[in-house]
Formats: C-alpha cells, structure tokens, sequence
C-alpha cells in the first residue's frame, strides 16, 4: 500500500474514512437520544419509589439501583447481549419450536444503557425530591389539587430545576458509555475508528479522532445545557 | 411541663396499614426482584457444572488478583500525578491552570476505552520510536497499558476531588492559622486536610468503586483480569454462568467497598453528630 498523507485517510469519500467515521457518529448519538427519554422516565419512577412512604416500594427502588449502579456496564452489557437471546428463545419455543432469536445490538445497547442511566439518574432524582419542602404537597393538596396534579403541575417544574445539574453529568457519562457498546459490534464512532485503525496502521491517528469526536460531543453538549438552563431561568424569573 | 409530670400515656394502637395501591405494587415488584433472583439462583442450581467449576475457579481467583491489583496500582499512581494537577488547577498562573484544566477535561470528557485504546494501539503503533527510546517493553504490555490508561484517568478524577475538597475549606481558616505564624505546609497538613479528608473521603470511595467497575474494560485490550477470564470462559464453553458469575463477584465488591466507605464516614464524623 502506497504511504497516503493523513489528509488523504481523512478526507470524504472512498479514499478517506471521515464519512464511515460520521455515520458512525450519527449512531452514537442516535444511541444516546434513543435512551435519554427511557431513562429519564425509568429513573424518575424509581426515585419516585425510593421516596415513597411504603416500604416495600423503597426496596424494589433500592434493589434496583443497587445492581444496576453495582455491575460494571461491560459486565451488563454482555450479561444482556449474551444471556436475553438465550432467555427469549426458551420462552418463544415454547410457541414456535424453531424459532431463532437475534438481539440487535443497538437494542441491546439502549437497554443496558438505559438501566445504567436510569439508575444513576434515580439518585439525582431522589436528592431533587429530598429538596423539595413537604409544604409544597401540602399546598398543592389544600387548593384541591389530586396527587398526580400536585406531582405534575407543583412538584414535577421544580424537580426538574433542581435536578437538572445532576442530569447533565448523567447524561455525559450516558455519551461517554456508548463507546462500550462498539464491543458487541455496533458500528458507532469508536467501532468505525477502530476498523479504520486497524486498515490503515495509522491507530494513533484514528483513535485520536474518536477522542476529539467525543470531546466535540460533550463541549456541545454543555453549550446546549447552557441553552436549557438559561431558557428554565427565563421562566422562573417571569 | 417538668420531665417529673410526664405520665405514661397510652399510646392509641398504631393504625391498620391495610392494602393501599402501593402497598400492593410495591410487594408485586419486591416480588419480581425475589423471583429474579430465586431464577437465577435455580440456574445455577440446574446448570451446576463441578467441571466448569474445577477448570474457570483457579482463573477466576487469579483474575480477580490482577483486577485488584491494576485498579490497586493505578489508583496510588493517580493520586501521585493528582497532586501537581491539582495544585496546577489551583495555580494563579493562567499557563499552569490552563493546562491543568486542559488535561482535566480530556479525561473526563472522553471514554476510558478510548483513552485505553488510545495507550494500548495508539501509542503502541509507533513501535520502532519506541523500541530508541527503551520503552517498547512497556507499551507492549497489556497489563502495563491499562495501568497507564487508568492511571492518567483517575488522576484527572481525583485532582478534581481533591481540589473540590480543598476549597471547601474556608479561607478563614487559612487566614486563622497563618496569624497563628503557621507557614503554608504546616497549614494545610494541620488545619486543612483533617477538614478536607472528610469531604473527599467519599467522592474518594466512590472514584475507587468507579475504578473497579471501569477495571472491567481491560479485558478488551486482551487483559486477562476478571472479565478477561469470563469472557475466555464463555468463549470456550458458551455457558452464560461465566458472566453471571463474574457479575456477582463485582457486585459483592462494590457493595463491600461501599458499605466499608460508609462505615468509615460514620468513624471519622463521630464529633459532627449530636
């Protein structure tokens, strides 16, 4: 192979790796959109629960967040990836005895992504909750508001403001997590770095890359926290 | 009302607890938790194979010794390299903080697979530099890498907590301390870190819990630790007990290390408490 320039690796096209490098980063970030939502409202009802009055709600929360935040993600990850094909084809023989089971790896992504950051977010969650003096409910209860407008209309904005800092720490580890599931072959911004590493020799070059891709991703994350926080503000202050 | 006055009163009987809603979907998931469990543990019951046992145990103890041992390595190692870190970030000078709070969030702003793949085949690549300058014995190791990788991480880690843990202690305390003709070493050794250890004490617990379950990812980097030896095992068995077991041994762990922080806080804490 002729020495290229590393211009020539990373420009566009058939000759460089920028393109499959980008599409890798759409998928990255698809990853990470795709288990915001999920987690944030898993890790709201957890927390929900670990503040709740009845006991054994507590400890489901509790159990929950215990082994989800206790197992390394890699650790979940293959547990899931590896063991839910296996669990799913048993009860679906039970149906179609010939039926074969594939997990895709995106999937098997979010879902080991979402348990992580639901459970990481539910603590954030729990201290927001905490924050929040008992006067609110009450107040809420007073002017004859049900339980689930008081959580909605009086507690849920403040929640929101208290545990947004939190939040956003959350989701930069949920960003920085999906580099892990390149393991089980998902062709996002590390995985394409990766195999364009290993065919062009030039791996210093291309990881190098993926550092910069996820420290370009987490700057503009925080600009546009910025831009939320400044738009809650506004809010408040009206 | 004097203390003498204060009768016995009978309490009324504490009321019913009755089946509210959530009395009953908290019991359905503590249910499901206990079912989940039960499930796994009949698992290992029903696929309790003494072969596998005898040939992954001794592999499994000795990965477990080099988990420990890398995250044990690369946290002093870090805590070393922390210290000019933080002492950079906390510099007047623009140039030393600057760099300091450059190296800070690169390591915190990307993922440590990339940083350990980065070590591990990035530097790596420049193999015939390396083999000049005398240090290709390093970089060829995996163990070595991952030490590395994790050490300059958990640096960036810890000079944060650190510096966190530092400023949080009044200024008047400096100020109290220097009119007491203390110079500056004596200072912080004597006044501030007592009161800055209590602080960090569990970002500290929680950096090392952080580490161990990070630790897992060198198994990638074909590191032999304890993921390393499960994932071996279930290449060459396909039993997906080599993952559930592996998963409960890093659970056990954690939860020790964080029951052990918690009891520590609770020592060092005895004069806060009323």
């Amino acid at each position: 192979m002729p020495a290229q320039s590393i211009w020539t690796l990373l420009s566009w096209g058939p000759d460089g790796w920028s393109d499959d490098i980008a599409s890798g980063v759409l998928v990255t970030i698809a990853l990470a959109l795709a288990t915001l939502p999920i987690g944030l409202v898993i890790g709201f009802f957890v927390a929900f629960a670990k503040q709740h009055e009845e006991p054994s709600l507590r400890l489901a929360g509790n159990i929950y967040t215990t082994v989800f935040r206790g197992l390394p993600e890699l650790v979940t990850l293959f547990l899931f990836f590896f063991g839910m094909p296996l669990l799913l084809q048993h009860v679906v023989r039970l149906f179609n005895p010939d039926a074969t089971i594939d997990v895709n790896s995106f999937v098997a992504g979010m879902i080991v992504l979402a348990l992580i950051f639901s459970s990481y977010a539910s603590e954030v969650f729990l201290s927001a909750f905490r924050a929040i003096p008992k006067g609110q409910y009450e107040g809420g209860y007073a002017i004859g508001l049900s339980k689930w407008q008081t959580m909605r209309l009086v507690i849920l904005p403040q929640l929101i403001r208290i545990a947004f800092p939190g939040l956003e720490n959350c989701w930069l580890s949920l960003l920085k997590d999906t580099s892990l599931v390149s393991v089980v072959n998902l062709a996002e911004t590390l995985r394409q770095s990766g195999v364009a590493a290993r065919v062009t020799k030039h791996s210093f070059l291309f990881y190098s890359v993926a550092a910069l891709i996820f420290l370009a991703l987490a700057v503009l994350s925080s600009i546009a926290t910025s831009y939320i926080l400044r738009y809650v503000g506004r809010r408040e202050a009206r | 009302m004097s203390v003498s006055q204060v009768i016995a009163i009978d309490k009324p009987p504490p009321q019913a607890r009755g089946w509210p809603r959530a009395r009953i979907l908290g019991s359905a998931l503590v249910g499901v938790w206990i079912l989940f469990g039960a499930g796994i543990v009949a698992y290992l019951i029903y696929a309790w194979n003494a072969e596998f046992f005898a040939r992954y145990a001794p592999a499994y103890l000795q990965g477990l010794g080099t988990t420990l041992s890398l995250v044990s390595i690369s946290m002093v190692l870090g805590a070393i390299f922390s210290l000019p870190v933080a002492y950079g970030r906390m510099s007047k000078n623009w140039i030393l903080s600057g760099l300091a709070y450059c190296y800070v969030y690169f390591f915190r702003g990307t993922p440590l697979l990339v940083q350990t793949y980065l070590v591990y085949y990035g530097v790596g690549s420049f193999r015939p530099e390396l083999e000049t300058v005398g240090l290709w014995w390093f970089f060829r190791e995996a163990f070595y890498c991952g030490v590395f990788a994790f050490s300059l991480n958990t640096a960036a880690y810890q000079a944060e907590i650190l510096r966190g843990a530092i400023e949080s202690v009044p200024r008047g305390q400096w100020e109290g301390a220097a009119s007491l003709g203390l110079h500056k070493l004596q200072t912080l050794r004597k006044v501030v870190l007592p009161q800055a250890i209590i602080v960090a004490l569990r970002p500290y617990g929680n950096e090392l819990i952080l580490m161990i379950k990070a630790s897992a990812i060198v198994a990638i980097i074909t590191v032999y630790d304890l993921m390393g030896n499960a994932k071996l095992a279930y290449a060459k068995s396909f039993d997906i007990q080599a993952y559930i077991w592996v998963a409960i041994v890093y659970l056990v762990m954690v939860e020790i290390l964080r029951h052990g922080v918690e009891w520590i806080e609770r020592r060092i804490t005895v004069h806060l408490h009323r």
